[in-house]
């Protein structure tokens, strides 16, 4: 199976990547390819085999609810492209 | 009465769970520090980090899905929802999507007012997530930008939705007060609407009754709800406004993609907002960075254990014990576990739970209302005003006096009795009041033909009297007098 160029069209836009055309006809060739790698493992019989969750067998997890100190603000900030030094300042968000 | 439609409702509620830290990582969830000065590498989304799940976190989540009587799974686990905001600095929300810890559950609503019945609320699920940062945007002060604050990113919630189970707005209204009483006795969490620890999304659609059948309307998810007053409100807007649509345009559930509106709490209407992404479009899938987590029977008997007696089961109680009306038990326990104590004191001491209610619902809330102070912090104990209660049982004293004598008692925390001594308050005799009966009604032929003549009412000009001559007596012990021999005449 492979992809087609409104499938990689749609995930571009929900990634918030802008293709352009050519990239979009070079995208669905190389993912289509990489679709079609992983789709091989449909060839293996799984019917007895138990789905998993996760690649480790490990399961729960846990830290205690304890305090440890956070960031200095300004250090948070620091990789901001922009702030005020107490806020990240972003394009306008409107409505909601 | 009667309108050519159903309503029906179902609501999404997101309640922060009372951790001191964070979901996955040890930051404080602690409200209204200064901004962005509660993150960390791992809430603010650096490459590199790992989460780990808050086990408190995770208890808490389990303690309220037992009580709402939700099926444990045996396996669970946290996927990734993705999507492209400001105040999600990762670009997906762990939340769970598939298998979520716990589903179909109830909670049993019920009006104490009985305008409608009883009934059992379905639960879909309830999983726990992380919410998001906050972003604020001053379009008044024209700003260019918006401002974000992500000391609220990564902090628990609880989802928990509904069935559309509620046919209407009082029922939505009545569910969201259920549920959040339920979730201050478990405390879980402290339900304080205006920091955003509870928030209530709700989904409202008609079954329209036409020729054909019963036809469903187009669903609409309606937000920005601030207050449970504002949910009500905003439900019975919506039911009129779907009624109004679906006689324009006739369109059924289905013909359009899903709308999201906002309530506006001024001007008591919805406005569309945009089309919500459909829900593929999130691209779920099973977060890497976490572990399932496996939960057994013996945690699952355990959290049932630490639920306490919880809101339905304290009201059964206090209306079978006590002999109190629905009515009273739900404002006692809509008043909180502390005064629920008080007042089982109380009733069990004064031996009278009609009395004792009164008296709690009445003087003892308004006084912490007045005072701003909780019941641990109200001056009287109940044994202390279980002395002021005998004295009225034994005649002594009446409900007005009474009265006088508890704010005298709360101002002073002298007791009842040395209040009573100092106004001058003592029982007055049977015999002393029967005689002072004799002197008012010998000295009142007109009022008494009054009586006699069938105007009952025409007694209390007697008592008038009776309490200038002699403040002590006891109104309802004279009335009594007064129409027996009154009577015999
Ligand atoms: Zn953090």
């Amino acid at each position: 199976m492979s992809l087609t160029r409104e499938e990689v069209e749609k995930v571009s836009l929900l990634g918030r990547l802008q293709l352009t055309s050519a990239e979009l006809d070079l995208m669905t060739a190389q993912m289509g390819q990489i679709v079609a790698y992983v789709e091989s493992l449909a060839e293996l019989n799984t019917a007895d085999v138990e789905p998993m969750a996760h690649a480790l067998d490990v399961s729960n997890v846990f830290a205690s609810d304890e305090l440890r100190p956070s960031l200095e603000r300004a250090a948070a900030l620091a990789n901001a492209p922009h702030h005020d030094r107490e806020f990240y300042l972003v394009p306008a968000v409107l409505g909601e | 009465m009667t309108k050519p439609y159903t309503i029906i409702i179902g609501l999404e509620v997101h309640v922060q769970l009372l951790t001191r830290t964070k979901l996955f990582c040890r930051c404080s969830t602690k409200f209204g520090a200064p901004p962005n000065t509660q993150t960390c590498q791992v809430c603010i989304g650096m490459p590199g980090t790992l989460p780990v799940m808050n086990r408190e976190a995770f208890k808490l989540a389990l303690k309220t899905a037992v009580a709402l009587n939700c099926e444990i799974a045996d396996f669970t686990k946290w996927d990734r929802k993705q999507y492209y905001y400001p105040d999600l600095p990762k670009g997906y929300q762990i939340s769970q999507y598939d298998l979520p810890f716990s589903h179909d559950g109830w909670l049993e609503i019920g009006d104490p007012k009985d305008r409608f019945e009883r009934k059992k609320i379905g639960i879909i699920r309830a999983h726990l997530e992380e919410d998001a940062g906050k972003s604020m945007h001053d379009e008044v002060a024209g700003q260019a930008d918006s401002r974000i604050d992500l000391n609220r990113a990564g902090t628990p919630l609880l989802e928990i939705v509904s069935q559309p189970d509620m046919r209407s707005a009082l029922e939505a209204k009545a569910y969201l007060s259920e549920l959040k009483l339920l979730l201050t006795y478990l405390g879980v969490s402290d339900c304080n609407m205006q920091e955003g620890s509870l928030r209530v999304d709700a989904n409202i659609n008609l079954h329209v009754d036409t020729p054909e059948g019963k036809v469903a309307t187009p669903i609409v998810e309606v937000k920005n709800m601030n207050s449970f007053r504002a949910v009500e409100r905003a439900m019975e807007y919506e039911a009129g406004r779907h009624y109004q649509v679906w006689q324009q345009t006739h369109q059924r559930l289905g013909d359009v993609p899903k709308q999201t509106r906002g309530w506006d709490d001024v001007a008591n209407v919805t406005r569309g907002q945009r089309h919500k992404e459909e829900s593929s479009d999130y691209r779920y899938f099973p977060d890497p960075d976490l572990v399932p987590v496996c939960v057994s029977e013996a945690q699952i008997s355990e959290a049932r254990k630490s639920l306490g007696e919880l809101p339905a089961a304290l009201r059964t109680r206090l209306e079978n014990t006590h002999g109190i009306k629905p009515y009273d038990s739900d404002v006692l326990v809509s008043a909180g576990r502390g005064l629920v104590d008080y007042f089982v004191e109380l009733a069990e001491l004064s031996g009278d739970g009609k009395l004792a209610s009164n008296w709690v619902q009445q003087d003892v809330m308004r006084t912490l209302n007045e005072q701003k102070i909780e019941i641990d912090q109200f001056r009287l104990q109940p044994t202390q005003l279980c002395e002021l209660l005998k004295a009225i049982q034994d005649g002594q004293i009446d409900t007005g006096r009474a009265r006088e004598v508890f704010i005298e008692m709360v101002a002073s925390g002298k007791s009842a009795g040395e209040v009573m001594e100092a106004q001058g308050i003592e029982k007055v005799d049977e015999s002393e009041l029967v005689e002072l009966c004799q002197e008012l009604i010998a000295a009142n032929p007109k009022i008494v033909a009054d009586i006699r003549s069938g105007k009952q009412q025409a007694a209390g000009n007697l008592i008038g009297q009776a309490k200038k001559k002699n403040p002590n007596v006891n109104p309802g012990r004279l009335r009594e007098i007064v129409l027996d021999l009154v009577g015999k005449m």
